[in-house]
């Protein structure tokens, strides 16, 4: 009884952790690459998932079609946003920069909730049903699909900065800005290019989430926070530790609630998060 | 720079007037809301000043003070509710223990800097909220009444009137502003402020920045704890999300941010335009909880980043600090 429970609340964990790798690697972007906490990733991942509800609703769009249009609208956003907000408030405080994303969360979470209401909303009937059987062993292809995806997008997002030119440039711009600017990289295109890339992950991420999980306006609040756990798991500015430990997340909360007491999984998380931060604040995968 | 203009004479003046002014306006505004709205001025310039302490004077960035703010509350009301005591006497033994907690929070988390110390104590904070939902001998999710009973100061509750509340927590916020005001001027604020701008140079020489950075959070906790237990007599319910949310935690900060980070009076001037401007548009253009007052608000947030992130202070000030 024991073997099989254990091994269909790890392989959950997964699932969900893969999601949550992709919420992560977005925001360890923008952090690695100019050291602003964006409080408002979990918004872009919410708008995405409305986006894909509201397609899906309004012209019967299935949420895998959606997706690219989320991504690309969610590029755009954020490039509004940086060049309308972040770019001002660069050399500011660390405080202000805190406020400015948090005030721009609270503005598109209650934008979304005078607009959408505050009901939970469902896609009930799209192209993925049913689950798939490994040996007693049960996982729903809806979550299937959307680690998936999850896995592909982080996969894209790794290749895109460790084997691209353009990928070199964002890495040499985290590194160092000035010498980064000094060998011609236009450090304000890389910054914008963060944050269009970073919120595109959170809404393709939202778009895969709406598929099976509910639909509101402070949807952002949980996976956000989560995010920011695997961040410093991570290591910040780390792809690939954003991913390991964006699963890890998505394991730990699917054993805790499973074995021990579902109401308190996120406290194993953020047990996690302090232990990291108090004995190897580099991350779990960084070298000092 | 005040001092400069008005002189000390010129000041105590001016401290006066304000005051007299305090205590006189329920006596003009008799009507529940302007009082209503009084008591929450009063009660948040206080907490904005405790975490000014903490992350304005020491640059110690706390996003996690709603776990003092909760314990005060819930102090409060567990010693009425398990015990019959009065009040009074959570509100002190509130005060206690956040000391306690703050200690144990910071004992860690001071080992970290800028971003990492903010978001430790963000996640301690949302650790705090989950294990009270399911913390059963205070009451869990439920939360917690607090018995009503006659008028009595034994027990800190009024229904009639609210006069009681309007001058307890004007109390609140003027001890709050005396503990700022007395830091700023001792030995223990210039270390304070020396922490804040370079940690390495004030240890190098012989600041004990942990114990001092121990003393601002411990300071900034027993503040914010009382202002918990004062809340909780106020509304006589308290539940994690009313008294442990990170909302509360980051809205003391934008208060003080907004009017102006480690300096006296920043805070309260935060205060008094944030919290009126977020009640009035919650009751006008909110009314239906359609979260309208908070997009206004958000927006303004961003708003003031961008254009005058000194805060509003800053606007009055062209150089200098605090």
């Amino acid at each position: 009884m024991f073997l099989p429970e254990l091994a269909q609340s790890l392989l959950s964990g997964v699932l969900m952790g893969l999601i949550f790798a992709l919420v992560a690697v977005g925001l360890t972007l923008i952090w690695g690459i100019m050291d602003i906490v964006n409080f408002a990733h979990g918004d872009f991942l919410m708008t995405g998932m409305y986006l894909s509800f509201w397609m899906y609703s309004l012209w019967g769009i299935d949420p895998l079609l959606s997706l690219p249009v989320s991504g690309i609208f969610l590029f755009f956003l954020g490039v509004v946003v940086y060049q309308l907000i972040i770019r001002r408030i660069l050399g500011a405080p660390m405080l202000i920069q805190i406020f400015a994303t948090f005030g721009l969360m609270i503005l598109m979470r209650y934008v979304a909730f005078y607009f959408f209401t505050p009901n939970y909303r469902t896609i009930q009937h799209t192209f993925l049903s049913g689950s798939i059987d490994l040996g007693g062993i049960y996982l729903p292809v809806p979550q299937l699909a959307a680690a998936a995806g999850a896995f592909l997008t982080t996969g894209a997002v790794y290749v895109l900065i460790h084997r691209t030119r353009i990928g070199g440039a964002l890495q040499a711009t985290a590194e160092d800005r000035e010498a980064a600017a000094l060998m011609g990289i236009d450090t304000d295109r890389m910054f914008t290019l963060a944050w269009g890339i970073g919120a595109a992950t959170a809404g393709i991420a939202g778009s895969l989430l709406s598929i099976f999980f509910y639909i509101f306006p402070e949807v952002g609040g949980i996976f956000g926070l989560i995010a920011f756990v695997a961040v410093t798991l991570g290591g910040f500015g780390n792809v690939a530790g954003a991913f390991v430990a964006g699963i890890l997340i998505g394991v730990i909360e699917a054993l805790a609630g499973h074995f021990y007491d579902p109401a308190l999984k996120t406290v194993f998380v953020y047990a996690l998060f302090l232990g990291v931060l108090f004995f190897r604040p580099q991350g779990l995968l960084g070298v000092k | 720079m005040k001092a400069a203009v008005l002189g000390k004479r010129g000041r105590y003046a001016l401290h006066g007037a304000m005051l007299a002014a305090a205590v006189a306006y329920p006596f003009v505004f008799r009507k529940p809301f302007p009082q209503d709205l009084a008591i929450k001025i009063f009660l948040f310039g206080g907490l904005a000043s405790a975490w000014n302490v903490l992350g304005g004077f020491t640059g110690q960035v706390s996003l996690g003070n709603a776990i003092f703010f909760g314990v005060g509350a819930y102090a409060t009301a567990v010693v009425q509710t398990h015990w019959g005591w009065t009040p009074w006497v959570g509100m002190v033994l509130g005060m206690g223990v956040a000391c306690g907690v703050a200690f144990v929070i910071g004992y860690p988390c001071f080992r970290l800097k800028g971003h990492y110390f903010a978001m430790a104590t963000l996640a301690i904070g949302e650790v705090f909220s989950t294990l009270f939902m399911n913390w059963q001998w205070v009451g869990g999710a439920v939360g917690v009444y607090i018995p009503l009973r006659d008028d009595t100061w034994k027990y800190f509750q009024f229904g009639t009137t609210k006069l009681p509340y309007y001058y307890v927590t004007l109390a609140f916020l003027v001890l709050a502003l005396l503990i700022s005001e007395g830091i700023l001027r001792s030995r223990m604020g210039y270390y304070f402020r020396a922490i804040r701008e370079d940690q390495d140079a004030a240890r190098s020489l012989g600041v004990s920045a942990r114990g001092y950075k121990l003393s601002a959070i411990g300071i900034s906790a027993m503040i914010t704890s009382l202002g918990g237990g004062l809340y909780a007599q106020y509304v006589l319910f308290i539940d994690p999300p009313s008294v442990f949310p990170m909302m509360l935690s980051i809205q003391v900060v934008l208060l003080a941010v907004l009017g102006g980070v480690g300096t006296l009076w920043g805070p309260v001037l935060g205060t008094v335009i944030l919290i009126p401007l977020s009640e009035f548009t919650r009751i006008y253009i909110g009314g239906t909880g359609s979260g309208l007052d908070l997009i206004a608000y958000g927006f303004l947030i961003v708003l003031v980043s961008v254009v005058q992130p000194r805060g509003i202070l800053g606007f009055f000030r062209k150089g200098g600090n605090a």
